[in-house]
Protein backbone atom coordinates (compact mmCIF):
# COMPACT_ATOMS: atom_id res chain seq x y z
CA UNK A 1 0.00 0.00 0.00
CA UNK A 2 1.18 3.40 -0.60
CA UNK A 3 0.39 6.93 -1.19
CA UNK A 4 -0.57 8.80 -4.46
CA UNK A 5 0.59 12.19 -5.56
CA UNK A 6 -1.58 13.37 -8.08
CA UNK A 7 0.21 15.72 -11.12
CA UNK A 8 -1.06 16.96 -14.09
CA UNK A 9 -0.51 17.14 -17.63
CA UNK A 10 2.76 17.82 -19.77
CA UNK A 11 4.78 16.93 -16.93
CA UNK A 12 8.19 17.99 -17.98
CA UNK A 13 11.52 16.83 -17.20
CA UNK A 14 12.70 20.04 -15.82
CA UNK A 15 9.53 19.94 -13.69
CA UNK A 16 10.55 16.53 -12.46
CA UNK A 17 14.45 17.09 -11.59
CA UNK A 18 15.22 20.95 -12.78
CA UNK A 19 18.91 21.78 -14.90
CA UNK A 20 20.70 22.96 -12.65
CA UNK A 21 20.79 19.89 -10.33
CA UNK A 22 21.91 17.76 -13.20
CA UNK A 23 25.62 18.37 -12.96
CA UNK A 24 25.41 17.32 -9.34
CA UNK A 25 28.21 14.20 -8.77
CA UNK A 26 25.42 11.33 -8.05
CA UNK A 27 21.47 10.64 -8.17
CA UNK A 28 21.49 10.71 -4.50
CA UNK A 29 22.76 14.22 -4.47
CA UNK A 30 19.75 15.20 -6.93
CA UNK A 31 17.02 13.37 -5.71
CA UNK A 32 16.04 15.84 -2.89
CA UNK A 33 14.85 18.73 -5.37
CA UNK A 34 12.46 15.88 -7.19
CA UNK A 35 9.25 18.32 -8.55
CA UNK A 36 11.13 21.23 -6.72
CA UNK A 37 9.08 23.52 -8.77
CA UNK A 38 5.71 21.91 -8.72
CA UNK A 39 6.18 20.70 -4.53
CA UNK A 40 9.31 21.93 -2.70
CA UNK A 41 8.19 19.24 -0.21
CA UNK A 42 7.80 15.97 -2.36
CA UNK A 43 11.14 14.66 -1.77
CA UNK A 44 10.41 14.68 1.75
CA UNK A 45 7.27 13.80 1.91
CA UNK A 46 7.55 10.79 -0.51
CA UNK A 47 7.97 7.23 0.85
CA UNK A 48 8.99 3.90 -0.19
CA UNK A 49 6.05 2.31 -2.10
CA UNK A 50 4.29 5.61 -2.83
CA UNK A 51 2.84 6.24 -6.80
CA UNK A 52 2.97 9.18 -8.81
CA UNK A 53 0.03 9.50 -10.88
CA UNK A 54 -0.24 11.78 -13.77
CA UNK A 55 -2.30 13.04 -17.35
CA UNK A 56 -0.97 12.82 -20.27
CA UNK A 57 2.88 13.15 -21.82
CA UNK A 58 4.37 12.86 -18.30
CA UNK A 59 7.64 13.26 -18.80
CA UNK A 60 8.11 15.80 -22.13
CA UNK A 61 11.17 17.53 -22.82
CA UNK A 62 14.58 16.52 -22.43
CA UNK A 63 16.39 12.72 -22.49
CA UNK A 64 17.99 13.31 -18.76
CA UNK A 65 17.71 10.01 -17.22
CA UNK A 66 17.90 12.06 -14.36
CA UNK A 67 14.14 12.24 -13.93
CA UNK A 68 13.28 8.60 -13.76
CA UNK A 69 16.25 7.74 -11.99
CA UNK A 70 15.38 10.51 -9.01
CA UNK A 71 11.68 9.20 -8.73
CA UNK A 72 13.10 5.41 -8.33
CA UNK A 73 15.85 6.79 -5.70
CA UNK A 74 12.94 7.81 -3.82
CA UNK A 75 11.49 4.74 -3.60
CA UNK A 76 8.55 5.54 -5.92
CA UNK A 77 7.16 2.48 -6.78
CA UNK A 78 5.16 3.26 -10.46
CA UNK A 79 3.98 5.88 -12.52
CA UNK A 80 0.82 5.72 -13.67
CA UNK A 81 -0.04 8.15 -16.18
CA UNK A 82 -2.88 8.72 -19.29
CA UNK A 83 0.44 8.98 -21.24
CA UNK A 84 4.04 9.21 -21.44
CA UNK A 85 6.62 11.02 -23.69
CA UNK A 86 8.64 8.62 -25.28
CA UNK A 87 12.28 9.05 -24.22
CA UNK A 88 11.09 8.95 -20.42
CA UNK A 89 9.04 5.98 -21.18
CA UNK A 90 11.84 4.16 -22.51
CA UNK A 91 14.53 5.29 -20.04
CA UNK A 92 12.26 4.41 -16.77
CA UNK A 93 12.49 0.64 -18.52
CA UNK A 94 15.55 0.78 -18.84
CA UNK A 95 16.55 1.98 -15.58
CA UNK A 96 13.53 -0.56 -14.19
CA UNK A 97 11.27 2.25 -12.58
CA UNK A 98 7.93 0.27 -13.78
CA UNK A 99 5.83 3.54 -15.84
CA UNK A 100 2.18 2.04 -16.55
CA UNK A 101 -0.56 3.87 -19.11
CA UNK A 102 -3.93 3.86 -17.46
CA UNK A 103 -6.55 5.85 -19.27
CA UNK A 104 -9.02 5.49 -16.15
CA UNK A 105 -7.27 6.03 -13.10
CA UNK A 106 -6.25 9.24 -13.51
CA UNK A 107 -9.82 11.03 -13.39
CA UNK A 108 -10.48 9.00 -10.00
CA UNK A 109 -7.77 9.18 -7.64
CA UNK A 110 -6.89 12.38 -5.46
CA UNK A 111 -3.54 13.20 -3.95
CA UNK A 112 -3.02 11.71 -1.18
CA UNK A 113 -5.28 8.71 -1.67
CA UNK A 114 -3.63 4.90 -0.39
CA UNK A 115 -3.47 2.82 -3.39
CA UNK A 116 -2.12 -0.87 -4.56
CA UNK A 117 -0.14 -2.11 -7.49
CA UNK A 118 0.04 -5.74 -8.49
CA UNK A 119 2.75 -5.38 -11.17
CA UNK A 120 2.11 -8.61 -12.51
CA UNK A 121 -1.52 -8.34 -13.90
CA UNK A 122 -1.60 -4.56 -14.19
CA UNK A 123 -4.29 -3.96 -11.61
CA UNK A 124 -4.47 -1.13 -9.63
CA UNK A 125 -6.73 -0.75 -6.61
CA UNK A 126 -7.92 1.99 -4.62
CA UNK A 127 -10.81 3.07 -2.79
CA UNK A 128 -12.21 -0.45 -3.16
CA UNK A 129 -12.01 0.07 -7.23
CA UNK A 130 -9.74 -2.16 -9.51
CA UNK A 131 -7.96 -0.07 -12.61
CA UNK A 132 -6.45 -2.72 -15.04
CA UNK A 133 -3.85 -0.85 -17.22
CA UNK A 134 -2.35 -1.69 -20.35
CA UNK A 135 0.11 -4.00 -20.73
CA UNK A 136 3.93 -3.43 -21.98
CA UNK A 137 5.23 -4.87 -25.28
CA UNK A 138 6.86 -8.16 -24.23
CA UNK A 139 10.39 -7.08 -24.89
CA UNK A 140 10.07 -4.40 -22.68
CA UNK A 141 8.06 -6.06 -19.94
CA UNK A 142 11.42 -8.79 -20.01
CA UNK A 143 14.09 -5.91 -19.29
CA UNK A 144 11.80 -4.47 -16.83
CA UNK A 145 11.84 -8.14 -14.93
CA UNK A 146 15.23 -8.82 -14.92
CA UNK A 147 15.74 -5.12 -13.03
CA UNK A 148 16.48 -3.12 -16.72
CA UNK A 149 18.62 -2.75 -19.27
CA UNK A 150 21.82 -2.84 -17.18
CA UNK A 151 20.85 -6.25 -15.31
CA UNK A 152 19.90 -7.53 -18.19
CA UNK A 153 23.34 -7.03 -20.42
CA UNK A 154 25.55 -8.21 -17.50
CA UNK A 155 23.07 -11.50 -17.85
CA UNK A 156 23.67 -11.31 -21.84
CA UNK A 157 27.73 -11.00 -20.97
CA UNK A 158 27.87 -13.27 -18.18
CA UNK B 1 4.98 -2.56 -49.51
CA UNK B 2 6.59 0.73 -49.57
CA UNK B 3 8.78 2.27 -46.75
CA UNK B 4 9.24 5.70 -45.26
CA UNK B 5 12.73 7.07 -44.72
CA UNK B 6 12.95 6.23 -41.42
CA UNK B 7 11.47 2.50 -41.76
CA UNK B 8 14.50 2.26 -44.69
CA UNK B 9 17.12 3.08 -42.10
CA UNK B 10 16.11 1.14 -39.57
CA UNK B 11 16.26 -1.76 -42.07
CA UNK B 12 19.53 -0.80 -43.32
CA UNK B 13 20.27 -0.90 -39.46
CA UNK B 14 18.67 -3.87 -38.43
CA UNK B 15 19.82 -5.86 -41.31
CA UNK B 16 16.33 -6.67 -42.88
CA UNK B 17 14.77 -5.66 -46.11
CA UNK B 18 11.58 -4.88 -45.30
CA UNK B 19 10.27 -2.96 -41.16
CA UNK B 20 6.57 -2.03 -40.63
CA UNK B 21 5.45 0.08 -37.92
CA UNK B 22 5.47 -1.41 -34.31
CA UNK B 23 7.80 -3.72 -34.55
CA UNK B 24 10.94 -3.68 -32.73
CA UNK B 25 14.31 -4.41 -34.11
CA UNK B 26 17.86 -4.74 -32.63
CA UNK B 27 19.85 -2.51 -34.55
CA UNK B 28 23.14 -1.23 -35.31
CA UNK B 29 24.17 2.08 -34.23
CA UNK B 30 26.25 4.46 -36.40
CA UNK B 31 27.53 7.31 -34.28
CA UNK B 32 26.72 7.90 -30.38
CA UNK B 33 27.03 11.63 -28.99
CA UNK B 34 26.59 12.60 -24.95
CA UNK B 35 27.36 15.43 -23.47
CA UNK B 36 28.28 16.83 -20.24
CA UNK B 37 24.69 16.77 -19.13
CA UNK B 38 24.51 13.01 -18.44
CA UNK B 39 28.03 11.67 -19.40
CA UNK B 40 29.10 11.82 -16.03
CA UNK B 41 26.51 9.36 -15.00
CA UNK B 42 27.37 6.94 -17.41
CA UNK B 43 30.87 6.66 -17.13
CA UNK B 44 29.80 5.93 -12.93
CA UNK B 45 27.55 3.13 -14.47
CA UNK B 46 30.62 2.20 -16.91
CA UNK B 47 32.71 1.76 -14.17
CA UNK B 48 30.79 0.72 -11.28
CA UNK B 49 27.40 -1.37 -12.42
CA UNK B 50 29.22 -3.44 -15.42
CA UNK B 51 30.36 -6.73 -15.50
CA UNK B 52 32.84 -6.68 -18.54
CA UNK B 53 33.17 -2.61 -19.50
CA UNK B 54 33.99 -2.55 -22.62
CA UNK B 55 33.63 -0.13 -25.55
CA UNK B 56 31.94 -1.77 -28.84
CA UNK B 57 33.74 0.81 -31.00
CA UNK B 58 35.63 3.55 -30.10
CA UNK B 59 35.49 5.46 -33.41
CA UNK B 60 31.54 5.58 -33.12
CA UNK B 61 31.71 7.57 -29.87
CA UNK B 62 31.46 11.01 -29.80
CA UNK B 63 31.77 13.24 -26.73
CA UNK B 64 30.80 17.12 -26.13
CA UNK B 65 31.27 19.35 -23.16
CA UNK B 66 28.76 22.40 -24.26
CA UNK B 67 26.29 22.74 -21.47
CA UNK B 68 28.01 24.28 -18.33
CA UNK B 69 31.02 25.38 -20.75
CA UNK B 70 33.42 27.20 -18.82
CA UNK B 71 32.15 25.46 -15.87
CA UNK B 72 29.94 27.06 -13.43
CA UNK B 73 30.84 25.85 -9.64
CA UNK B 74 33.57 22.78 -8.67
CA UNK B 75 30.80 20.05 -9.03
CA UNK B 76 30.01 21.23 -12.18
CA UNK B 77 34.22 21.34 -13.04
CA UNK B 78 34.58 17.80 -11.32
CA UNK B 79 31.90 16.37 -13.53
CA UNK B 80 33.52 17.75 -16.84
CA UNK B 81 36.99 16.40 -15.45
CA UNK B 82 35.65 12.55 -14.88
CA UNK B 83 34.46 12.90 -18.93
CA UNK B 84 37.45 14.43 -20.00
CA UNK B 85 39.76 11.75 -18.54
CA UNK B 86 37.64 8.96 -19.16
CA UNK B 87 37.68 10.29 -23.00
CA UNK B 88 41.41 10.69 -22.50
CA UNK B 89 41.55 7.25 -21.94
CA UNK B 90 39.95 5.54 -24.12
CA UNK B 91 41.19 7.54 -27.16
CA UNK B 92 37.02 9.14 -27.62
CA UNK B 93 36.19 11.80 -29.97
CA UNK B 94 36.26 14.69 -27.54
CA UNK B 95 35.08 18.88 -27.69
CA UNK B 96 35.51 20.73 -25.08
CA UNK B 97 34.26 24.86 -25.57
CA UNK B 98 33.79 24.05 -29.14
CA UNK B 99 29.90 25.18 -29.40
CA UNK B 100 26.77 23.36 -28.98
CA UNK B 101 26.66 19.62 -29.09
CA UNK B 102 24.23 19.14 -32.24
CA UNK B 103 26.04 22.03 -34.41
CA UNK B 104 29.58 20.17 -33.92
CA UNK B 105 27.48 17.24 -35.08
CA UNK B 106 26.00 18.64 -38.17
CA UNK B 107 29.72 20.37 -38.86
CA UNK B 108 31.84 17.63 -38.70
CA UNK B 109 30.06 13.89 -38.08
CA UNK B 110 26.48 13.33 -39.23
CA UNK B 111 25.96 11.99 -42.52
CA UNK B 112 22.97 10.95 -44.68
CA UNK B 113 21.12 7.56 -43.57
CA UNK B 114 22.75 7.10 -40.46
CA UNK B 115 21.24 6.15 -37.12
CA UNK B 116 22.59 8.02 -34.46
CA UNK B 117 21.95 8.24 -30.46
CA UNK B 118 22.60 11.24 -29.02
CA UNK B 119 22.20 12.10 -25.57
CA UNK B 120 19.87 14.54 -25.65
CA UNK B 121 16.57 14.87 -26.76
CA UNK B 122 17.17 18.01 -29.40
CA UNK B 123 19.46 14.44 -31.44
CA UNK B 124 16.06 14.74 -33.62
CA UNK B 125 17.91 17.38 -35.75
CA UNK B 126 20.38 15.49 -37.88
CA UNK B 127 17.32 14.92 -39.74
CA UNK B 128 18.45 17.69 -41.75
CA UNK B 129 21.18 16.23 -43.14
CA UNK B 130 19.01 12.76 -43.78
CA UNK B 131 20.02 10.77 -40.69
CA UNK B 132 17.88 9.31 -38.03
CA UNK B 133 19.00 10.89 -35.06
CA UNK B 134 17.24 10.28 -31.66
CA UNK B 135 17.53 11.04 -27.82
CA UNK B 136 18.60 8.32 -25.60
CA UNK B 137 19.12 8.59 -21.61
CA UNK B 138 22.36 7.37 -20.22
CA UNK B 139 21.28 3.90 -19.78
CA UNK B 140 20.57 3.10 -23.07
CA UNK B 141 23.81 5.11 -24.43
CA UNK B 142 25.75 2.50 -22.53
CA UNK B 143 23.81 -0.01 -23.73
CA UNK B 144 24.62 1.07 -27.44
CA UNK B 145 28.17 2.05 -26.43
CA UNK B 146 29.21 -1.20 -24.92
CA UNK B 147 27.25 -3.20 -27.64
CA UNK B 148 27.25 -1.26 -30.71
CA UNK B 149 23.68 -2.06 -30.84
CA UNK B 150 20.07 -1.39 -29.10
CA UNK B 151 16.83 -1.72 -29.98
CA UNK B 152 14.44 0.44 -31.87
CA UNK B 153 10.54 0.65 -32.10
CA UNK B 154 9.74 1.43 -35.72
CA UNK B 155 8.04 4.75 -35.94
CA UNK B 156 4.67 5.85 -37.25
CA UNK B 157 5.38 8.83 -39.71
CA UNK B 158 3.42 12.04 -40.02
CA UNK B 159 4.42 14.07 -43.17
CA UNK B 160 4.53 17.60 -43.60
CA UNK B 161 4.30 19.08 -47.33
CA UNK B 162 5.41 22.10 -47.42
CA UNK B 163 5.11 24.40 -50.61
CA UNK B 164 5.48 28.43 -51.23
CA UNK B 165 8.14 30.35 -49.65
CA UNK B 166 8.63 32.07 -46.11
CA UNK B 167 8.17 35.97 -46.31
CA UNK B 168 10.17 38.35 -45.77
CA UNK B 169 10.89 39.03 -41.41
CA UNK B 170 8.73 35.21 -41.47
CA UNK B 171 11.51 32.19 -40.22
CA UNK B 172 12.32 28.71 -39.99
CA UNK B 173 11.54 28.71 -36.40
CA UNK B 174 7.78 30.49 -36.89
CA UNK B 175 7.46 27.70 -39.31
CA UNK B 176 7.96 24.71 -36.88
CA UNK B 177 6.25 26.61 -33.40
CA UNK B 178 3.21 26.98 -35.71
CA UNK B 179 3.20 23.22 -36.75
CA UNK B 180 4.14 22.30 -33.06
CA UNK B 181 0.82 24.95 -31.60
CA UNK B 182 -1.07 22.75 -34.40
CA UNK B 183 -0.10 19.18 -33.45
CA UNK B 184 0.55 19.85 -29.53
CA UNK B 185 3.13 19.23 -27.70
CA UNK B 186 2.65 15.15 -27.97
CA UNK B 187 1.18 15.61 -31.47
CA UNK B 188 4.23 13.40 -32.68
CA UNK B 189 5.04 11.11 -29.62
CA UNK B 190 6.72 8.08 -30.74
CA UNK B 191 6.46 8.94 -34.31
CA UNK B 192 8.47 10.71 -36.81
CA UNK B 193 8.06 13.71 -38.59
CA UNK B 194 9.39 13.96 -42.63
CA UNK B 195 9.25 17.31 -44.47
CA UNK B 196 9.04 17.02 -48.14
CA UNK B 197 7.53 19.36 -51.19
CA UNK B 198 8.62 21.93 -53.30
CA UNK B 199 8.87 23.78 -50.31
CA UNK B 200 11.81 22.66 -48.83
CA UNK B 201 13.94 24.49 -52.06
CA UNK B 202 13.38 27.94 -50.23
CA UNK B 203 14.44 26.35 -47.20
CA UNK B 204 18.89 26.41 -45.92
CA UNK B 205 20.05 23.93 -43.74
CA UNK B 206 20.14 26.51 -40.93
CA UNK B 207 16.56 26.42 -41.58
CA UNK B 208 16.25 22.92 -41.67
CA UNK B 209 18.35 22.41 -39.16
CA UNK B 210 16.07 24.55 -36.96
CA UNK B 211 12.75 22.63 -38.05
CA UNK B 212 14.44 19.06 -37.41
CA UNK B 213 15.80 20.49 -33.76
CA UNK B 214 12.40 21.34 -32.59
CA UNK B 215 10.18 18.50 -33.28
CA UNK B 216 11.18 16.55 -30.12
CA UNK B 217 9.23 19.14 -28.70
CA UNK B 218 6.05 17.62 -30.36
CA UNK B 219 6.97 14.42 -28.45
CA UNK B 220 8.94 13.55 -32.34
CA UNK B 221 11.10 10.29 -32.25
CA UNK B 222 12.92 11.89 -34.65
CA UNK B 223 12.85 14.25 -37.99
CA UNK B 224 13.33 13.62 -41.67
CA UNK B 225 14.21 14.65 -44.87
CA UNK B 226 15.82 14.25 -48.03
CA UNK B 227 18.64 14.51 -49.26
CA UNK B 228 18.96 17.12 -51.81
CA UNK B 229 21.06 19.36 -53.57
CA UNK B 230 21.44 21.74 -50.91
CA UNK B 231 21.85 19.23 -48.09
CA UNK B 232 24.68 17.67 -50.41
CA UNK B 233 26.58 21.43 -51.07
CA UNK B 234 26.73 20.90 -46.99
CA UNK B 235 27.94 17.83 -46.65
CA UNK B 236 30.71 18.23 -49.49
CA UNK B 237 31.55 21.97 -47.61
CA UNK B 238 32.35 20.13 -44.72
CA UNK B 239 34.14 17.78 -46.32
CA UNK B 240 31.94 14.07 -46.01
CA UNK B 241 30.09 11.63 -48.20
CA UNK B 242 26.78 10.58 -47.44
CA UNK B 243 26.39 6.68 -46.12
CA UNK B 244 23.08 6.50 -47.49
CA UNK B 245 20.15 8.87 -49.09
CA UNK B 246 16.67 7.80 -48.83
CA UNK B 247 13.27 8.74 -50.18
CA UNK B 248 9.98 7.48 -48.81
CA UNK B 249 8.64 5.26 -51.33
CA UNK B 250 5.48 6.59 -53.27
CA UNK B 251 3.11 3.85 -51.47
CA UNK B 252 4.88 4.50 -48.18
CA UNK B 253 2.35 4.57 -45.79
CA UNK B 254 2.06 7.49 -43.16
CA UNK B 255 0.16 8.19 -39.86
CA UNK B 256 -1.27 11.71 -41.15
CA UNK B 257 -0.04 14.05 -44.11
CA UNK B 258 -0.18 17.98 -43.48
CA UNK B 259 -0.17 20.42 -46.13
CA UNK B 260 1.52 23.57 -44.85
CA UNK B 261 1.89 26.66 -47.43
CA UNK B 262 4.09 28.30 -46.32
CA UNK B 263 3.65 32.01 -47.61
CA UNK B 264 0.54 31.79 -44.48
CA UNK B 265 2.92 31.94 -41.79
CA UNK B 266 3.61 34.89 -39.77
CA UNK B 267 5.87 35.39 -36.77
CA UNK B 268 5.01 33.43 -33.85
CA UNK B 269 5.64 33.64 -30.38
CA UNK B 270 5.66 30.15 -28.16
CA UNK B 271 4.49 31.74 -24.70
CA UNK B 272 5.22 30.21 -21.10
CA UNK B 273 5.11 27.38 -19.95
CA UNK B 274 4.53 25.25 -23.05
CA UNK B 275 6.38 24.89 -26.32
CA UNK B 276 3.00 24.39 -27.97
CA UNK B 277 1.30 27.37 -26.35
CA UNK B 278 1.99 29.43 -29.32
CA UNK B 279 0.13 32.84 -30.90
CA UNK B 280 0.93 35.38 -33.68
CA UNK B 281 3.40 37.62 -32.15
CA UNK B 282 1.43 40.84 -32.27
CA UNK B 283 -0.55 39.29 -29.68
CA UNK B 284 1.77 39.30 -27.17
CA UNK B 285 3.43 42.35 -28.32
CA UNK B 286 4.13 44.70 -26.07
CA UNK B 287 5.29 42.78 -22.32
CA UNK B 288 7.99 43.91 -20.85
CA UNK B 289 11.46 41.85 -21.10
CA UNK B 290 14.23 41.50 -18.81
CA UNK B 291 16.78 39.36 -20.93
CA UNK B 292 16.89 38.69 -24.62
CA UNK B 293 18.82 35.05 -25.47
CA UNK B 294 19.86 34.98 -29.44
CA UNK B 295 21.34 31.23 -29.90
CA UNK B 296 21.43 27.57 -28.49
CA UNK B 297 20.99 24.89 -31.47
CA UNK B 298 18.00 26.25 -32.56
CA UNK B 299 19.17 29.70 -33.62
CA UNK B 300 22.94 30.34 -33.10
CA UNK B 301 24.32 30.02 -36.31
CA UNK B 302 25.60 32.67 -38.61
CA UNK B 303 22.22 33.14 -40.60
CA UNK B 304 20.61 34.20 -37.28
CA UNK B 305 23.39 36.10 -36.06
CA UNK B 306 23.29 37.94 -39.22
CA UNK B 307 19.39 38.84 -39.23
CA UNK B 308 20.39 39.96 -35.26
CA UNK B 309 23.16 42.22 -36.56
CA UNK B 310 21.50 43.85 -39.28
CA UNK B 311 18.60 45.20 -36.89
CA UNK B 312 20.96 46.21 -34.12
CA UNK B 313 23.22 47.93 -37.20
CA UNK B 314 22.80 52.08 -35.88
CA UNK B 315 21.27 50.99 -33.13
CA UNK B 316 21.49 50.29 -29.02
CA UNK B 317 19.97 47.26 -26.70
CA UNK B 318 17.18 48.70 -24.64
CA UNK B 319 18.89 50.25 -21.17
CA UNK B 320 16.96 47.52 -19.14
CA UNK B 321 17.42 44.43 -21.27
CA UNK B 322 20.48 42.52 -21.10
CA UNK B 323 20.81 40.54 -24.48
CA UNK B 324 23.03 37.68 -24.77
CA UNK B 325 24.52 36.80 -27.76
CA UNK B 326 25.88 32.99 -27.98
CA UNK B 327 27.55 31.51 -31.51
CA UNK B 328 26.16 28.11 -31.78
CA UNK B 329 29.86 26.54 -32.53
CA UNK B 330 33.77 28.16 -32.53
CA UNK B 331 33.64 28.16 -35.81
CA UNK B 332 30.35 30.09 -36.57
CA UNK B 333 31.85 32.75 -33.78
CA UNK B 334 34.97 33.13 -35.88
CA UNK B 335 32.81 33.41 -38.59
CA UNK B 336 30.44 36.40 -37.26
CA UNK B 337 33.97 37.96 -36.13
CA UNK B 338 35.37 37.92 -40.03
CA UNK B 339 31.86 39.32 -41.19
CA UNK B 340 32.13 42.23 -38.41
CA UNK B 341 28.81 41.24 -37.16
CA UNK B 342 30.28 40.39 -33.07
CA UNK B 343 31.46 44.24 -33.51
CA UNK B 344 28.21 45.19 -34.46
CA UNK B 345 26.13 43.40 -31.72
CA UNK B 346 29.26 44.54 -29.21
CA UNK B 347 28.76 48.32 -30.00
CA UNK B 348 25.01 47.65 -29.40
CA UNK B 349 25.66 46.69 -26.21
CA UNK B 350 25.00 43.21 -26.54
CA UNK B 351 26.82 41.08 -24.61
CA UNK B 352 28.37 38.60 -26.71
CA UNK B 353 29.66 34.87 -24.65
CA UNK B 354 31.43 31.62 -25.51
CA UNK B 355 29.47 29.04 -28.18
CA UNK B 356 27.86 27.16 -25.60
CA UNK B 357 23.89 25.89 -24.46
CA UNK B 358 23.81 29.28 -21.66
CA UNK B 359 20.49 30.30 -21.21
CA UNK B 360 18.53 27.80 -23.21
CA UNK B 361 18.90 25.82 -19.89
CA UNK B 362 18.66 27.38 -16.81
CA UNK B 363 21.97 25.69 -15.19
CA UNK B 364 24.60 27.57 -16.88
CA UNK B 365 25.64 31.71 -17.91
CA UNK B 366 22.54 34.50 -17.90
CA UNK B 367 20.04 32.36 -15.84
CA UNK B 368 16.78 34.81 -14.92
CA UNK B 369 15.99 35.71 -11.03
CA UNK B 370 12.65 35.44 -9.76
CA UNK B 371 9.40 36.92 -12.11
CA UNK B 372 12.07 38.20 -14.63
CA UNK B 373 10.83 37.82 -18.47
CA UNK B 374 13.19 36.34 -20.96
CA UNK B 375 12.99 36.03 -24.61
CA UNK B 376 14.46 33.61 -26.28
CA UNK B 377 15.74 31.66 -29.32
CA UNK B 378 16.28 28.68 -27.14
CA UNK B 379 14.07 25.57 -27.53
CA UNK B 380 11.93 25.43 -24.36
CA UNK B 381 9.90 27.31 -21.98
CA UNK B 382 9.26 24.89 -19.64
CA UNK B 383 8.32 26.36 -16.07
CA UNK B 384 11.98 26.75 -14.21
CA UNK B 385 13.81 26.01 -17.52
CA UNK B 386 16.13 29.21 -17.64
CA UNK B 387 16.10 30.17 -14.05
CA UNK B 388 13.66 30.57 -10.68
CA UNK B 389 10.35 28.66 -11.09
CA UNK B 390 8.52 32.32 -10.95
CA UNK B 391 10.15 33.58 -14.21
CA UNK B 392 8.69 33.55 -17.86
CA UNK B 393 10.45 32.27 -20.81
CA UNK B 394 8.92 33.73 -24.56
CA UNK B 395 10.25 31.94 -27.42
CA UNK B 396 10.73 33.33 -30.91
CA UNK B 397 12.46 33.58 -34.15
CA UNK B 398 16.21 35.59 -34.32
CA UNK B 399 14.34 38.54 -35.71
CA UNK B 400 11.29 39.09 -32.82
CA UNK B 401 14.06 38.22 -30.16
CA UNK B 402 16.57 41.10 -31.44
CA UNK B 403 13.56 43.31 -31.94
CA UNK B 404 12.42 42.78 -28.64
CA UNK B 405 15.85 43.58 -27.19
CA UNK B 406 16.08 47.13 -28.68
CA UNK B 407 12.60 48.27 -27.53
CA UNK B 408 12.87 46.85 -24.43
CA UNK B 409 9.60 44.65 -24.63
CA UNK B 410 7.98 41.92 -27.22
CA UNK B 411 7.96 43.11 -30.52
CA UNK B 412 8.27 41.87 -34.49
CA UNK B 413 11.19 43.12 -36.20
CA UNK B 414 8.33 45.10 -38.32
CA UNK B 415 7.88 47.99 -35.08
CA UNK B 416 11.48 48.97 -36.11
CA UNK B 417 10.63 50.31 -39.00
S1 LIG C 1 21.37 24.65 -26.86
FE1 LIG C 1 19.61 24.12 -25.58
S2 LIG C 1 18.50 22.53 -26.68
FE2 LIG C 1 20.51 22.72 -27.64
S3 LIG C 1 21.71 21.14 -26.63
FE3 LIG C 1 22.02 23.04 -25.48
S4 LIG C 1 20.51 23.03 -23.82
FE4 LIG C 1 19.91 21.48 -25.34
Amino acid sequence: MGKTFRFHTDVDTDQIIASQYLLFPTIDEMKMHTFESLDPNFASKVKPGDFVVAAENFGCGSSREQAPSVLKALGVKAVIAKSFARIFYRNAINIGLPVIVCKELYDEVADGDDMELSLLDGVVTTGGREFTCTKLPEYMQEILDQGGLIASLNKEEA
Amino acid sequence: MGMTIAEKIIAAAAGVSQVKTGDIHTVEVDRLMSNDGTTHLTIDMYNNKLKNPHIADTSKLVWIVDHNVPADSPKTAASHKKMRDFAKANNITFYEGKGVCHQIMMENHVRPGELIFGADSHTCAYGALGAFGTGVGCTDYLYAMVTGKSWLLVPETIKFNLTGKLRDGVYARDLILTIIGKIGANGANYKAMEFTGTGMESLNMSDRISICNLCVEAGAKTALMEVDDIAMDYLHTHGREPKACYKSDHDAVFAATYDINLEEIEPIVAKPHFVDNVVPASEVSGVKIDEAFLGSCNNGRIEDLRVGAALLKGRKVHPLVRFLVVPASASIYKQALDEGLITTFMEAGAIVMNANCSVCWGSCQGVIGENEVLISTGTRNFKGRAGHPSASVYLASAATVTASAILGEIATADSLK
